[in-house]
């Protein structure tokens, strides 16, 4: 590159405002947080959240179960990554079948790119892969609240690669601002005819499900051999994919609890003993260490017999009543939470 | 998901204040919450003619 081409760059990035403050969209994009553990296994059956913080599963009627990992290992720089390890093969894919991992984004941090107005912003998603083998896959931009989709596929091969694809502005469909998932970054791994039937092109916003993925697609469940590896996932505003952007382990931590948080760690730690509410009832006050995206779905564990009522389930705090006082002498106890506020 | 049962809980006022679940066989208590994708999932189900228990 000139220097007249870099100084033309440099000036676009800094028109862009990329340089300043905070430029990535992504939350938990180095893999370093897992908040459920670092290895859950068969999965492919049921939809959902699974060790690495953030990342998640759509799956339609597959066979293929894999396992997902937070993995030591990564491209220079980055200590982490996500691991998919095929378990179970199917190689008979039926039309509506389909793997994806996805990250998903709340309306209101999505306001800058300015999607659906005539200022709409061009996107930059970046990330470093790697597999058992070469192979190509989809990365989608999703907008979910008008249902508009721009995909592009990408190569991965046995050595950690960057991948950086800009999405080209879309002046259609503007995104809510709220707390509601607006976007998401698809990323297909295995896919049935419903969705590769129609003619893709690469980078073009539709709405058109049969030409979400194109025909180059490689099926991560073609064989148990397979492997995906990925980390360092960025979103950014404009078509500059800057350095990913590092944050300590704490704070990412904290920005993940108001998706998920819990309490771990079996009977003997981080108990939430009940005080005395009137004669009638003991109770259980919680205040939540952020504040969730919104009022969270529970699950806990209990010494007594009852995991008791909601009286207030908020996205701050939960109370909870159980009939009866307390008994002088007698601990009662709620342990084992977490609480789920994911998109 | 795979929504197994489905039942209310009460505040002290004895109004509806969450929804006692159980999900991919694990118990779970719901927020009454449209922003919840737990809560949105068991009104998908209700809608195919599911129902929700009353509190006992």
């Amino acid at each position: 590159m000139t220097k007249a081409a870099e100084l033309a760059k440099m000036g676009e990035v800094l028109t862009n405002s990329q340089i300043g403050g905070r430029r990535n969209m992504v939350i938990n994009g180095a893999m370093n947080v897992a908040q459920r553990g670092t290895s859950s296994t068969g999965l492919g059956a049921t939809d959902g959240y699974y060790t690495v913080d953030r990342f998640g599963f759509n799956f339609s009627s597959t066979a293929a179960r894999l396992t997902m990992t937070q993995t030591a290992d990564g491209p220079s720089g980055f200590a982490n990554c996500l691991k998919l390890d095929c378990t179970t093969a199917d190689t008979s894919i039926a039309a509506n079948e389909y793997i994806q991992l996805h990250y998903r984004i709340e309306g209101q941090d999505v306001q800058q790119l300015k999607k659906g107005t005539s200022d709409a912003e061009k996107i930059t998603v970046s990330f470093y892969v790697k597999g058992n083998a070469s192979a190509t896959y989809t990365c989608e931009i999703e907008d979910v609240d008008n249902n508009r989709y721009n995909s592009q596929e990408f190569s991965v091969t046995t050595s950690w690669t960057k991948v950086t694809l800009t999405y080209n502005a879309d002046t259609t469909g503007v995104l809510g601002n709220d707390n509601g998932q607006s976007m998401a970054i698809n990323f297909w791994l295995h896919v049935g005819s419903n969705f590769t039937s129609g003619t893709h092109t690469d980078n073009v916003w539709h709405t058109t499900a049969t030409q979400r993925v194109g025909d180059n697609q490689t099926s991560f469940a073609d064989s148990t051999d397979r492997t995906f590896f990925i980390t360092g996932v960025q979103m950014e505003v404009g078509e500059q994919a800057t350095p990913f952007e590092h944050r300590s382990y704490g704070e990412e931590l904290n920005i993940c609890r108001r998706y998920y948080h819990e309490l771990s760690g079996g009977s003997n730690a981080n108990r939430l003993y009940t005080y005395n509410y009137n004669a009638s009832y003991k109770a259980f006050l919680f205040y939540f260490p952020v504040e969730m995206r919104a009022a969270p779905t529970v699950a806990m564990s209990n010494s007594g017999g009852s995991n008791g009522t909601a009286g207030t389930l908020t996205k701050n705090s939960m109370f909870r009543y159980i009939a009866g006082g307390v008994t002088v002498g007698t601990a009662y106890f709620l342990y084992d939470f977490s609480f789920d506020a994911e998109l | 998901m795979n929504i197994e049962s489905a039942q209310y809980g009460v505040d002290l006022e004895g109004n509806n204040a969450e929804i006692k679940t159980t999900i991919d066989g694990k118990e779970i208590f719901v927020p009454i919450d449209s922003a919840n994708r737990h809560y949105q999932a068991i009104l998908e189900w209700v809608a195919e003619g599911n129902t929700i228990a009353e509190a006992d």
